[in-house]
């Protein structure tokens, strides 16, 4: 299949400043992307780069088969953007707003009109359309901003933080809606977050950023596999655990436990190779005559892999 | 280019400048100032008050004024008596470059407006992000400052015309408004002072964040049109048809050429990379 989007090598500088640098990913037709990373990362710098908004200082990119420095205006005819900040006219209604976007996107009228009013209607903004924006609520503007993203029905929707400022019902709809446009229209999403759980949620695959160079990228499973393979288990005991580290240290023996982490004098936090290992691990604990009193599995969460990945990071920039 | 896109970018950056009474207020307070109070005031505070205006066709500076005039401005002073000359001298003449601070003002403030203001509240990324090419975005937003300064200027040219015509009915008895030399000047100077003001405030608004700094900094070409005023009184450039034609050409040149430099620094990534990316 061909990717839809394909970066490679990708640079970019703002003056002496290397904000993307050397960046390589791609996406496929109805992927859902997670671009994560800290402030800084270079996350609104790719995305402007992929819109044409920006030339490379190096590196290759294709969008949707084209150039976006030599095709930008034909690219971003099929490309939608949720900017960071809404950037909406607040001295416009919200329908003056979708009206100047959609001509500019060169709808024609007819059709713009009727998706203005599905979209208003979507979105829960009908009752105010005729309301000048600044006068709405942080959430109602996001939920515009949303609608004006959508108006043309891009083929590639970029969204920039989406639930910045929303409630979690609001947040929820915005979910509900990524995982629609992905899953029924075949639209590619590209999600910038700091909201990991969101990621985790929605993200088909991942690249993690760190001052625009790439940590990693892949599926959640691909990334666990490669940086934190395993399952993790938190066991609870009824007593505390024997002072001294002997204990820990004959779990951490066990065949098959790769790594130990004591979370309170009760509990502890075991990473094991394969779900095969917790019973053997169980049946020894009892044998010991330790009072087990919960085993709870989970999987190795995406941000438990993000904090891993970043505290490499810190550790390098320590030692150098 | 786009036809409909240069249509929508104007009239939306229009809209925006209506809801802005910073934007709209001074261009009705200076027209009103001009093209109302200033002639009514001198053309009727002289009778009203009795003040004799043989006084002030006699001021030293008014006597420079007539002793360097061209033959050709003096012979519609011919046959007139000192009130009506003092009319004629003060609103048809010693006024008129006064009246290019209509173009200019007008065009700066609505492109401040349009290219600044977009910036400071945020929604020129959003505006970068449509299809259309930078030059339609340049050119709609340029039609936007233009159009509106240039029928703005003239509607004033006409009103001031009504206004010194009908209150200097009785002294004249006929319509004497608008002399030969203000045709150069609404119909050359002025569209060509638009132009230079609009590059002008879109070169400085490349950089300057918001409407009332890039505002207030291409207002400061009004020195062009006082440098005219103070040239005219003081006998050194008299804005004959000829002069004005000649000093048109100077603007055009001028505007042409901030004109290039502005559509050269109007692209996409210039403008994201100074608004610090």
């Amino acid at each position: 299949m061909e990717s839809v989007i394909r970066v490679d090598n990708l640079c970019y500088r703002y003056g002496k400043h290397l904000a993307v640098d050397h960046l390589s990913f791609d996406a496929q037709p109805g992927d859902v992307l997670g671009l994560l990373g800290p402030n800084g990362a270079g996350k609104t710098t790719t995305v402007r780069l992929l819109n044409g908004l920006l030339e490379p200082a190096s590196g290759q990119l294709r969008v949707l088969g084209m150039d976006p420095v030599t095709q930008g205006c034909d690219l971003r005819r099929h490309t939608g953007v949720l900017t960071e900040t809404p950037a909406l006219y607040e001295r416009l209604t919200a329908r003056q707003n979708l009206t100047f976007f959609g001509t500019m996107a060169g709808m024609d009228a007819a059709d713009r009109e009727s998706r203005i009013t599905e979209l208003l209607d979507f979105f829960d903004l009908s009752a105010r359309a005729g309301d000048r924006v600044a006068v709405y609520s942080k959430g109602m503007k996001q939920r515009l901003a949303l609608a004006r993203a959508l108006l043309h029905r891009p083929k590639i929707l970029f969204l920039d933080e989406p639930t910045s400022g929303l409630d979690p019902e609001a947040s929820q709809s915005v979910h509900d809606l990524i995982e629609t446009v992905s899953s029924q229209n075949g639209q590619t999403v590209l999600l910038c977050t700091h909201n990991l759980i969101e990621a985790e949620r929605l993200c088909d695959r991942l690249v993690i950023l760190d001052r625009g160079k790439l940590l990693a990228s892949g599926s959640l499973n691909e990334l666990r596999n490669q940086y934190a393979p395993g399952l993790w288990v938190n066991l609870g005991f009824l007593n505390p655990l024997p002072a001294g580290d002997g204990a820990l240290k004959e779990m951490a023996a066990f065949p098959g436990v790769l790594d130990i982490v004591p979370e309170s004098d009760q509990t502890v936090a075991l990473r094991v190779a394969e779900e095969a290992v917790i019973p053997a691990l169980v049946v020894r604990l009892v044998a010991q005559g330790a009072a087990l009193t919960s085993l709870v599995p989970r999987q190795v969460s995406l941000e438990d892999i993000y904090f891993h990945l970043r505290q490499g990071i810190s550790t390098l920039q320590e030692e150098v | 280019m786009k036809i409909e896109i240069l249509k929508a970018i104007a009239a939306k950056d229009l809209l925006e400048v209506r809801q802005n009474k910073a934007a709209w207020v001074p261009m009705v307070i200076v027209p009103l100032i001009f093209v109302l109070l200033l002639p009514l005031g001198l053309i009727l505070a002289p009778q009203l008050l009795n003040i004799p205006l043989d006084e002030f066709l006699a001021d030293p500076d008014l006597e420079i004024f007539l002793a360097n005039m061209p033959p050709s401005l003096m012979k519609t002073l011919e046959g007139l008596d000192a009130v009506q000359s003092a009319i004629v001298m003060g609103l048809g003449y010693l006024f008129a470059p006064m009246f290019l601070i209509f173009p200019l003002m007008f065009s700066t403030v609505i492109a401040a407006e349009s290219f600044a203001g977009e910036r400071e509240r945020k929604t020129l990324e959003a505006l970068l992000y449509t299809p259309a090419t930078d030059g339609e975005l340049f050119m709609g937003k340029v039609l936007a400052a233009f159009i509106p300064a240039l029928l703005l200027t003239w509607g004033s040219f006409v009103g001031y015309a009504v206004v010194v015509n009908t209150a200097a009915w009785p002294l004249f008895g006929r319509i004497w408004f608008p002399l030969a030399s203000w045709w150069p000047l609404m119909f050359w100077i002025a569209p060509a002072l638009a132009v230079l003001g609009i590059s002008a405030t879109v070169l400085i608004s490349i950089r300057n964040q918001t409407f009332m700094g890039a505002y207030q900094l291409s207002g400061s070409l009004v020195v062009l049109v006082l440098a005219l005023v103070f040239g005219q009184i003081a006998g050194v450039l008299y804005l004959s048809v000829g002069i004005g034609l000649l000093v048109g050409l100077v603007v055009w040149l001028a505007a042409a050429g901030l004109t290039a430099a502005a559509v050269r620094s109007f692209r996409r990534s210039q403008l994201l990379s100074a608004a610090g990316g």
